[in-house]
């Protein structure tokens, strides 16, 4: 009760809080949520600072006569079956993971949201038959076709990799944001922008985007931690990352080898664990946001 | 009703003629075409050129994309360079062990789902529930094939409860009953895992479904005329909550296809999914490209089916 009165002194009475201030202040309440964020961000900076001091040609690089090593004082994690740092590897691999997912969720956001956006508001017509192409985009195989693209591209990079990753991953999100552009294009302040003669676009990305900025944070967060797990998926196939370039899917898929799974738990569940603590981090957060975002699961 | 049907099916026709497209495309873009593998390679250019024109590799596209959709409706999906064999009987043998594992992993799921479900609603707030939330929500962060990869080194490795790999005993007599219940075990393990991650959502789905019916003014009525607890749950409350989820199953092949995927490498299980892998790591294109379509179809009729289910079971649909 205490801190909901001074918040009230110190807060303009007539202005309700804006979206962003919400969440913000919902997820520092969160006592398991701002663990998971703290905890996300030290892990971040942990790999992306080591890594830098990391160089990644010495760990990828084939040592024949370290093959398979358990974890010892030189090794922190053993070697794996081309003699190459397990430890080094993760590090290295999480940052990449990290930094796909990031850069996915980012991509197949944009689009998503501007589809989302430009189906829900123009609504009729437009959202019918742009929602009939996002059903079929929904309804595909996308493992498969992200796998078969990735290998029929002439000239495969990481970028490229995003881009086929992003293109069959938009649907979710655009979806979301397109329901609830229906019901916001139906408020007054739509209506009177229209009235006043602002364009089509302006209405969509100045005015009614912001309006959503909170339901966009949150898909986005969830996003990420779906992304994260398709990647490590994708890599433990082998269809993820280039090759000599380690992520953690590319640490487990060692285990499809019977005796690494059964006697060198080194390579394999570390990052197995790895990649469960990170997308549960990421979720915590991303669920914390969410509740957020319901006023009546609200907790302040 | 019908008009709701017709509607929908004519939704399913383009989806098909595009998915055709797609998948044409990519053949088009993949290297090599059907004569690659084919031939003698010490064959000179020209006379691989005369071969082409004979066999129409040099047609234009329409054309040919005429010609392969109609070998497709017939059954013919071309040559595996792999096998040497005719890429349909290839699919035969594996469609099959596919089609078990995925009967399989639905009934595990509806089994430990709607229970898990029905519990956690009831009573929801008490520390039963709290465990089958956590579940729930550590299962909804799991990535499948980790998880297969935990099920495998516990259950397959560390207390050698169940074979490790294949669809089958060597040397069994097929059609014996040592043959049915080989095939039985080793389908027990991979089918487990994929339920065991698969059945998250349709507990949240029914946990959340029967928390808000319990609440509703027919709910409270039928508690007001005296009905018993277990009247008010089976006759009033699941009936409305369990109908919807018989339908989600048609939605439910694509994550099958997906899992597939994963769980058929893990397991090293001879079904569709470990033959597009191994096709696409062999660029044996022609079965690649018969098995996404076969499995795009699967997954575009699976949602006709869930919607036209829905839409009998939920009348509010139809109107839309």
């Amino acid at each position: 009760m205490e801190m909901k009165q001074i918040e009230a002194q110190t807060q303009d009475p007539t202005k309700s809080p804006s979206g962003l201030k919400i969440l913000w202040r919902e997820l520092v309440r969160d006592k398991v949520a701002l663990f998971s964020l703290i905890l996300l961000l030290l892990i971040m900076i942990f790999v992306y600072g080591v890594s830098f001091i990391l160089d990644q040609d010495e760990i990828v690089k084939v040592d024949l006569f370290a093959i398979h090593q358990p974890p010892s004082e030189e090794f922190i994690l053993g070697t794996d079956y081309g003699g190459r740092d397990v430890f080094g590897q993760l590090i290295i691999g999480t940052r990449n993971s990290l930094t796909i997912g990031f850069a996915v969720t980012l991509i197949s956001g944009i689009f998503g949201i501007a589809f989302g956006l430009i189906a829900g508001y123009f609504g009729g017509h437009t959202d019918n038959a742009m929602m009939r192409v996002l059903d079929f985009f929904q309804v595909l195989p996308f493992t498969m076709l992200v796998i078969v693209f990735v290998s029929i591209v002439p000239k495969y990079t990481i970028l490229a990799f995003c881009l086929i990753f992003a293109a069959f991953s938009w649907m979710g999100i655009a979806r979301l944001i397109r329901s609830k552009a229906l019901q916001e294009k139906e408020l007054d302040y739509v209506q009177a922008s229209k009235t006043l003669g602002t364009s089509h676009p302006k209405i969509i990305f100045k005015e009614v985007m912001p309006n959503i900025s909170s339901l966009i944070i949150v898909t986005l967060t969830l996003n990420l931690a779906a992304n994260i797990g398709i990647e490590s998926g994708l890599s433990f196939l082998g269809f993820g990352f280039p090759e000599s370039t380690p992520s953690l899917g590319t640490l487990l898929s060692y285990a499809t080898n019977p005796q690494t799974l059964e006697f060198r738990w080194w390579i394999w569940v570390p990052a197995a664990v790895l990649i469960l603590v990170l997308m549960l981090l990421v979720r915590n957060v991303g669920e914390a946001l969410r509740r957020a975002t319901d006023s009546r699961q609200r907790r302040g | 009703m019908w008009k709701f049907v017709v509607r929908r099916l004519l939704i399913t026709f383009p989806q098909l003629i595009l998915l055709s497209l797609i998948i044409f495309l990519m053949a088009q873009a993949m290297p090599g075409d059907a004569l690659t593998g084919l031939v003698d390679p010490n064959l000179s250019f020209e006379a691989k050129e005369e071969l082409r024109e004979k066999l129409g590799l040099n047609a234009p596209w329409h054309v040919k994309y005429a010609e392969w959709v109609s070998g497709v409706v017939q059954g013919d999906f071309g040559e595996s360079f792999r096998f040497k064999m005719p890429v349909t009987e290839l699919l035969e043998q594996r469609l099959w062990n596919s089609f078990l594992l995925g009967v399989m992993t639905l009934v595990f799921t509806y089994v430990i789902a709607i229970p898990l479900g029905i519990i956690s609603g009831r009573y929801n707030d008490t520390i039963l529930d709290s465990s089958i939330t956590g579940y729930t929500y550590i299962g909804f962060a799991t990535p499948l094939f980790i998880f297969a990869l935990i099920m495998l080194f516990v259950f397959g490795y560390q207390l050698q409860w169940f074979p490790t790999s294949g669809s089958v005993a060597p040397g069994l007599q097929p059609g014996s009953m040592e043959y049915i219940l080989s095939k039985f075990n080793h389908l027990l393990l991979p089918a487990l895992s994929m339920a065991l991650i698969q059945t998250v959502s349709t507990v949240q789905y029914l946990r959340s479904e029967i928390v808000d019916t319990k609440q509703r003014e027919f709910v409270i009525t039928a508690r007001a005329k005296g009905a018993s607890e277990s009247r008010v749950y089976n006759k009033h409350i699941l009936r409305n909550s369990l109908l919807p989820i018989a339908a989600f199953f048609g939605y439910e092949i694509s994550f099958l296809i997906t899992g597939t995927l994963f769980v058929e490498q893990i397991f090293a299980y001879p079904g569709m999914g470990l033959l597009f892998l191994e096709s696409i790591n062999l660029r044996d294109y022609s079965v690649v490209n018969a098995v996404v379509l076969l499995f795009g179809a699967a997954a575009i009729f699976g949602a006709l089916l869930s919607d036209i289910i829905l839409s009998i079971v939920d009348p509010r649909i139809r109107i839309k």
